[in-house]
């Protein structure tokens, strides 16, 4: 049986990402990929890893709703009703491509994989859980700081005019803003 | 027979996604290719967990990592995006070449 959902989920997720580059509508695209990505996260769950798969589909559900509002404002076709091509050095991108999937196989074909080492643990969850508390603390805090420096980072990116474009380098001139109102002034 | 299988669908997934990431113009859909990417490494490392090490916790940390890079990938290359759009009103890679070396 959970052969059979692997095996279903797996060509499902490779369907969904052949299809992120083969359809033309933007917003089919992002829903192909959103499928192909909550397949992945079937994937890990049927693996034994529950608590991942849910996390991997909750957050690329939240991820490509997000994706599908930035398409349609940034993207050239977004509705495909012009059937164009957006891409470019085709034949390169194909032969590197095809070339790394042909190395992997090979190597998965011909590496000498060990056997399995251990067994399972009782909860997967529970194991996860304590490793990242234990062992992975670093790895935690590491991530921790990322994601606060992204959300930081990404905020004064997307910012149209900060703090330092109205008021100069040291914060002492008075702001000449194209649009005057707001908060104080 | 699944273990080999699976990790062919970890090659094909990141596989695909390369060929997006290396041959799409639009921006977003270049971040497309690379979420692709890291889903073939989640399936890879969820697969390495349950095939060869169970009973290793820092297998599941790998996806936990992979799973942050894409979030952060996808916030920085939306901030990117904007930044990008409103100083040039340019959305493809083929327009935006001021660094090109």
């Amino acid at each position: 049986m959970t052969e059979v959902l692997l095996a279903v989920s797996g060509v499902a997720a490779l369907t969904g990402g052949v299809l992120v580059f083969t359809l033309d509508s933007m917003a089919r695209v992002t829903f192909a990929l959103l499928g192909s990505l909550v397949c992945v996260g079937g994937v890990v769950a049927l693996l034994g890893l529950p608590y991942l798969g849910v996390v991997i589909v909750l957050m690329m559900v939240m991820e490509m709703l997000i994706m599908a509002v930035f398409m349609v404002a940034y993207m050239m076709n977004p509705a495909g009703l012009m059937p164009m091509s957006m891409l470019h050095n085709k034949r390169g991108a194909a032969a590197v491509s095809g070339g790394v999937f042909l190395a992997l196989v090979a190597g998965i074909a011909l590496a000498p994989w060990p056997d399995r080492a251990g067994a399972p643990p009782r909860d997967s969850t529970v194991q996860v859980g304590a490793e990242l508390m234990r062992g992975q603390m670093l790895t935690m805090v590491t991530l921790g700081f990322v994601l606060l420096a992204t959300m930081v980072s990404a905020t004064v990116l997307a910012t149209r005019r900060g703090r330092y474009d109205r008021f100069g380098d040291d914060l002492d001139r008075p702001a000449h803003d194209p649009v005057s109102g707001g908060v104080g002034r | 027979m699944t273990f080999p299988l699976l990790l062919v669908l970890a090659a094909g997934l990141f596989s695909t996604g390369l060929y997006g990431a290396l041959s799409q113009q639009s921006i977003v859909m270049i971040m497309m290719g690379i979420e692709l990417m890291i889903g073939g490494v989640v399936v890879a490392a969820a697969c390495f967990w349950r095939f060869l090490a169970p009973a290793a916790g820092a297998g599941q940390v790998v996806i936990v990592t992979a799973v942050v890079a894409m979030a952060v990938e996808m916030a920085l290359g939306f901030a990117v995006t904007t930044a990008l759009f409103r100083a040039r009103r340019v959305d493809t890679t083929d327009d935006a070449g001021e660094l090109r070396g």
